[in-house]
């Protein structure tokens, strides 16, 4: 063979070639290019068409958002610096940021009093760790269920006591239910229950005030009516998140339970909530909430708005939560029944974990919503941001000025939604079991 | 075995079975949530009680027939100020119905065009499709209405601009010399019914009829024969052409009228407000924001393997999509979509931000603060919400059970 080999061909190569790079239409960014930008004529024009919009809009708003005028301290000042430029008007006036921003964070909050509201908020992102990203020792988790009393304490301010008093109801009910469990599970429930109400409703006022009087600690008390801004946002959005969660659920497990009454009484209450607009419930909350209360009652218009968005959201959450109920396979139902299990421990050790697994992106979705839906509270009157753009409006020195704070308050609402929206893929990934 | 058919003894029945006993535990746990309710409704309807006689008011639903004596800034259905209240509800609620349909339908469109674009194999076209998803979704919907209304008010020229000046030029000009974009409106031709034009709507329906009968004969045909007749161009022209052809026979008795500059305003045309068009806007591209994602995770929950197998069986990518992957994706999408719809409905009470006159600023606005019937207006107020989310539940869950795949 190789005979007739060295007879026919002139030459043979022994050894390899080294190989050739790609032609250049088939690899790096030309390759790229072609088949992501041009791969037919179709996609060619709407290639085309796309870069215009972006130009469009990029020659549009880079001119106006590239304004040196970050230090005028009002719209006249600002036309005067874009006139000794010779530039036109046609441009952001960015003094209103600077001069206005802690207006816009904090509302009408004291200013000698902004530390509250900022250790407030360390508080909160602290004792929201250890749940978000549980990888904190379990002595911190006392410090997230302490949390909400700092933060009701640094916000509202007036005695130490009263935040300490509710807060010794909730130990009184956990340390009744862990003495009673031990001779009678529904003795202990019902003690863990009332005793703690009693509490509240005949002592924990008197004792606070008992407290107060022998050491008098506390802060500048400070009515929720001077509070606004992205602050009144983040305490009205992250009190309803907090509060619906547990709501919901329960909801969720009512409509899905065998009890005849408990699901149509559930079914009754999410379809009420859900088919009426928030702002129709808001309304609600600020006009008619009185008539309902005992005769004389009058509270907090923020308290009530925290009430409603609550009772709002957790119907929300409810039907995100019974589908990830009906997710959950049925087997999963019966191996807990089939071990003996009560209905709680079931759904506590088996049925919950997963069905809430299925339903994180529906819930943080909810959360999303309601975040944003805080803004709806500007028609009852109260400061939320948007409500402040008119305050700010109001005066002589920025009356006039609408995009800058737009644009704004637009970006900080980007940011807190787009990072709960990441935070909730990570989770989702976090908790994969399935094969991928 | 003779022992399986004794019963088993019969005990009597002692007060604890109540709460040991699973039998009878169900039954006392819902009596006692029925009691606590019934306590609980009780309790808030003997306060309400209380209050309205301390105030001396009592309900009364008669304010309804009673003068509203205020005017509303856009009504389909005839109003005057000497109407009724309930006459300016019902302006209300036709005012919110159309923002309802016209958002309904501008918020699918821009949802099914953005999720097959946001899944484009094209680079740019995709990105930018993310980045209008993820812009209008972290944003409240309350900043995108202002911020709309804002554009079309403070950016847009004034009437008296699109005057000719003394130098042969105006500050604004109107397109195709029959829109016009003012900060009071927008200005569109209106149609002109003329003689004969009833013929010319009859002469559309009908042959709209025989373009529907023309489509079910080729259907047929194609699964009786696999004949396949063309299908788009052939119907279009079944609707059109005779209309066309009438239109001119009949000596055009359907004309428009454009919207002329007389005095500091445009006449003649049809005016939309910038209230309903910001809202409108707003809304159709808030909640397409969302359809887009939910058009784009339902085309995605089509199995690879079924366009795989289209293209197997030679059918080109578009008609793969339209028979294949659209109609299997058409199950995941619609029940979320509904919400989406109902999410809009809703939403549509923010017209309060630009002072759109729906059924919340009539019924829940004007009627309310000038009668004081707070307790009547907002029960109505929620009824109608309430009926209105049931009525679209019911009519998208329809539209569900036909889309349901058949098991066999």
């Amino acid at each position: 063979m190789s005979d007739t080999n060295a007879q026919t061909v002139a030459y043979v190569r022994e050894g390899m070639l080294a190989q050739q790079p790609p032609p250049v239409a088939e690899a790096g960014v030309v390759k790229w290019i072609r088949s992501n930008l041009f791969p037919t004529w179709l996609n060619a024009i709407l290639t085309l068409i796309s870069i215009y919009v972006v130009y469009a809009i990029l020659s549009g708003i880079i001119p106006w958002f590239v304004s040196p005028t970050w230090y005028a301290t009002s719209l006249t000042e600002c036309r005067e610096i874009f006139s000794a430029l010779g530039q036109s008007t046609e441009q952001a006036c960015w003094g209103v940021i600077r001069d206005r921003w802690r207006q816009l964070l904090f509302g009408f909050y004291p200013s000698e009093h902004y530390w509250r509201p900022t250790v407030a908020l360390i508080v909160l992102l602290a004792g929201l760790a250890p749940i978000l990203f549980g990888r904190f020792p379990r002595w911190f988790l006392s410090f997230s269920l302490a949390s909400p009393f700092i933060i009701f304490f640094l916000l509202w301010g007036g005695s130490i006591w009263l935040p300490i008093a509710i807060a010794l109801g909730f130990v009184i009910g956990v340390a009744v239910f862990r003495a009673l469990s031990g001779v009678n599970q529904i003795v202990a429930m019902l003690g863990g229950v009332v005793i703690p109400i009693i509490y509240w409703l005949l002592f924990a006022g008197r004792l606070s005030n008992e407290l107060n009087g022998l050491v008098p600690i506390g802060l500048e008390a400070i009515t929720s009516t001077q509070f606004g801004g992205f602050m009144l946002s983040i305490v009205i959005g992250v009190s309803a998140i907090v509060l619906s969660l547990p709501l919901g659920i329960m909801l969720a497990l009512g409509r899905a339970s065998d009890l005849f009454i408990v699901t149509k009484l559930s079914v009754g209450f999410i379809e009420v909530i859900r088919g009426v607009p928030l702002i129709v419930w808001l309304f609600t909350a600020s006009l008619l909430l009185n008539y309902f209360l005992p005769p004389g009652t009058n509270f907090d218009l923020t308290l009530r708005v925290i009430i409603m968005v609550t009772l709002f959201s957790a119907a929300y959450i409810a039907e995100v939560v019974r589908g990830g109920l009906a997710a959950v396979p049925k087997g999963q139902y019966e191996g807990a029944d089939s071990l003996g299990m009560s209905y709680w421990q079931s759904m506590q050790l088996i049925v919950l974990p997963q069905a809430l697994k299925i339903s994180i992106p529906g819930i943080v979705n909810t959360f999303i919503g309601l975040f944003k839906d805080t803004t709806l509270v500007v028609f009852i009157g109260l400061l939320d941001p948007l409500g402040l753009t008119n305050a700010i409006r109001a005066s002589t020195d920025w009356n006039g000025i609408y995009w800058e704070l737009y644009v704004f308050i637009g970006l900080m609402f980007f940011i807190a939604c787009f990072s709960m929206g990441r935070y909730s893929l990570h989770l989702e990934k976090k908790l994969q079991r399935e094969h991928r | 075995m003779s022992l399986m058919t004794d019963s088993p003894p019969r005990e009597s029945f002692r007060l604890s079975q109540l709460i040991y006993d699973t039998r009878y535990r169900s039954l006392t746990i819902q009596v006692l949530t029925l009691i606590l309710v019934c306590v609980g409704i009780y309790w808030l309807i003997n306060n309400l009680l209380a209050n309205l006689t301390q105030l001396g008011l009592q309900p009364d639903f008669s304010f309804l027939q009673s003068t509203a004596g205020y005017d509303i800034g856009t009504t389909l259905i005839p109003y005057t100020s000497g109407s009724t209240h309930l006459q300016a509800a019902y302006v209300g609620i036709v005012n919110t119905l159309l923002v309802a349909f016209l958002g309904v339908i501008l918020a699918t469109i821009i949802g099914v065009l953005a999720g097959i674009a946001r899944l484009s194999k094209n680079w740019i076209v995709s990105r930018l499709m993310a980045v209008y998803v993820e812009g209008f979704r972290n944003v409240p919907l309350l900043l995108w209405i202002l911020l709309i209304y804002a554009v079309f008010t403070e950016a847009t020229p004034q009437p008296r601009d699109f005057r000719v000046g003394e130098d042969g030029t105006a500050a604004a000009s109107m397109i195709w010399d029959s829109f016009a974009v003012t900060n009071r409106g927008f200005y569109l031709p209106a149609p002109v019914w003329g003689a004969n034009s009833g013929i010319l709507i009859g002469l559309f329906l009908a042959s709209v009829v025989v373009a529907i009968l023309y489509h079910r004969y080729a259907k047929k045909l194609l699964f009786d024969t696999g004949r396949l007749l063309p299908m788009v161009w052939p119907m279009f022209a079944i609707a059109l052409v005779p209309v066309i052809l009438a239109f001119f026979g009949l000596g055009r008795p359907v004309s428009l009228q454009y919207p002329e500059l007389s005095g500091f305003n445009f006449s003649g045309g049809i005016q939309i407000s910038n209230p309903l068009m910001a809202l409108w806007l707003a809304l159709s591209l808030y909640t397409g924001a969302f359809i887009t994602e939910i058009v784009r995770a339902g085309i995605l929950s089509v199995s690879k393997g079924q366009s795989e197998a289209a293209a197997a069986l030679g059918i080109r990518p578009n008609r793969a999509m339209n028979l294949v992957i659209l109609p299997q994706a058409m199950r995941v999408i619609i029940p979320p979509l509904t919400s989406q719809y109902l999410n809009l409905t809703k939403n549509s009470s923010l017209a309060i931000a630009v002072g759109y006159p729906d059924i919340r600023a009539t019924l829940g606005g004007i009627t309310l603060n000038q009668t004081g019937r707070a307790l009547e207006c907002m029960l109505l107020l929620g009824l109608f919400y309430l009926a209105l989310s049931l009525i679209i539940s019911f009519g998208m869950n329809v539209a569900n059970n036909s889309m349901k795949l058949e098991e066999r």
